[in-house]
């Protein structure tokens, strides 16, 4: 089968890959790019493990092709600590113990970035409503929630 | 898949052309959430997929100045919320469109898609129909316009020709005085499907209502204009005695499927439910409460 040559950006490098037609963002993501950040929960569009942003905006990668890619910015958790340095809601889950097993906390904190950058004083309800597409087994989402809402905090305060 | 195309054309000529010369198995690809779901269940095996989302027309959101608004097929919810317009026009046609799924959801869905893809439960095409929007499709043969509410023929199918793709819906001017709402009823808060929806546009002078139109989704094998509550509250002032007659001229259309998400009756009922409540925040939203 023919196989396309693809070329992105992803976390602000210029990539090429080559992909099948068929292929999902996520599966190039996890196999030829190396990226396993992105996680695979159900591969419907149901639970956000695979959460990633395309252009700025939050998408399932599982519901992307990957030719899709072409000439567009993908971001994906690899690219959220820059330098080593933990982006403020990656410490703050740490430390408030936001996870469990981890399998959805790429797909939460991807998608909680995107709703700081665009609702830095977010209502706990609003939290809870914009995260509705990240499934979580394990920790019940109050932490998550918790979690989100101090970050917030936390960023205003150092904005002043 | 193994013999599986990928092309994204950047005019709609290119596309038309591709999708009539790739036959039968040929798909198109706006959002994809509901496309690439049904790949991966295997449900669906395109021989080639084209992605509109390079043609301009099909991702655009125009306003008039006779204040009609042209939106792209293709359009994602996100990006049409985001439009500084669009929701202080049609904000029952926009709060359905942002039903539809997450927020990772929403940055890919389109109207296009959820009218395409032909589900009676599909959340944007009641309130599509109750604006009285009308599609603008291209083929082979040309262009022609439909109303909404020609399109689906049933679950999972359309009246589309072979080869055939929606570009845009075109809403017409609004005249002063009016609004929209769309309510759907779901057994949970939230990324449900809809086991009945209900949308409402009305036209308000001096508290007559000189126009009204009402459609409801996921009671029949498509999504119905109920043309007779449309009728019953048009000339009213939107009195008790009005909305009750709207309201079982919604029920008398019903022909629900009967499962463990809503008995007919269930449905049925509710149907009327949701008229009444969409009436007032129809007209709510014209007296600007
Ligand atoms: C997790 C999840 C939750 C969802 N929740 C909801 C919900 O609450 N309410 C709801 O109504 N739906 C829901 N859906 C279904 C789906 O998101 C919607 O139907 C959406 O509007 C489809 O739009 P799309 O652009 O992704 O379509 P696509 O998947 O790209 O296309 C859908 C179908 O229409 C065809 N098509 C698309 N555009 C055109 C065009 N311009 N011309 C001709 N044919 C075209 C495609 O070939 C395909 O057959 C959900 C899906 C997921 C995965
Ligand atoms: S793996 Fe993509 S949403 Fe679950
Ligand atoms: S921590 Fe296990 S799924 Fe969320």
């Amino acid at each position: 089968m023919a196989k396309l040559q693809v070329s992105t950006t992803i976390n602000g490098e210029p990539v090429e890959f080559l992909c099948s037609p068929g292929e999902t963002m996520l599966d190039a993501l996890r196999g030829p790019l190396g990226l396993t950040g992105s996680k695979e929960g159900c591969g419907s569009g149901d639970c956000g493990a695979c959460t990633i942003t395309l252009d700025g905006r939050l998408v399932c990668s599982c519901l992307v092709l990957a030719a899709e890619a072409e000439g567009r910015q993908i971001g994906t958790i690899e690219g959220m600590a820059k330098g080593g340095h933990l982006h403020p809601l990656q410490t703050k889950f740490l430390e408030m113990a936001a996870l469990q097993c981890g399998i959805c906390t790429p797909g939460v904190l991807m998608a909680a970035r995107a709703l700081l950058e665009r609702n830095p004083d977010p209502t706990e309800e609003e939290v809870r409503f914009w995260l509705a597409g990240n499934l979580c087994r394990c920790t019940g989402y109050d932490k998550i929630v918790r979690a989100v809402l101090e970050t917030a905090a936390e960023l205003r305060e150092a904005a002043q | 898949m193994s013999d599986l195309h990928y092309l994204s054309p950047r005019t709609l000529d290119e596309a038309i052309k591709a999708f009539s010369d790739a036959g039968e198995t040929a798909r198109i690809l706006a959002g994809g959430t509901d496309l690439l779901v049904q790949m991966r269940a295997g449900t669906v095996r395109p021989g080639t997929i084209i992605d509109i989302k390079k043609i301009g027309e099909m991702t655009d959101i125009e306003e008039a100045p006779d204040g009609s608004f042209v939106v792209g097929a293709a359009v994602s919810g996100a990006v049409l919320a985001e439009h500084p317009r669009f929701g202080a026009v049609w904000p029952g046609v926009l709060e359905a469109v942002n039903l539809i799924g997450s927020t990772q959801i929403q940055g890919r869905a389109s109207a296009g898609g959820n009218l395409c893809n032909a589900s009676p439960a599909g959340d944007s095409v009641p309130a599509l129909v109750a604006a009285g929007a009308t599609v603008t499709v291209a083929g082979p043969n040309g262009r022609r316009q439909l109303p909404v509410e020609a399109v689906p023929a049933g679950p999972g199918r359309t009246n589309l020709a072979r080869g055939e793709i929606v570009v845009g819906f075109r809403f017409p001017p609004r005249p002063p005085g009016s609004s929209d709402a769309y309510l759907r009823m779901i057994p949970r808060t939230e990324m449900d499907i809809a086991v009945v929806g209900c949308g409402v546009s009305l036209t308000l002078r001096d508290g007559i209502c000189t126009a009204a139109r009402v459609a409801l989704g996921a009671v029949a094998p498509t999504v119905l204009l109920v043309e007779a509550a449309g009728k019953a509250l048009t000339g009213s002032k939107l009195d008790d005695a009005a909305v009750d007659a709207a309201a079982a001229a919604c029920r008398a259309v019903c022909r629900p499927i009967d499962d463990k998400r809503g008995t007919i009756e269930y449905r049925t009922k509710i149907a009327g439910v949701l008229l009444k409540r969409a009436v007032r925040i129809a007209a709510d939203r014209v007296r600007g409460a």
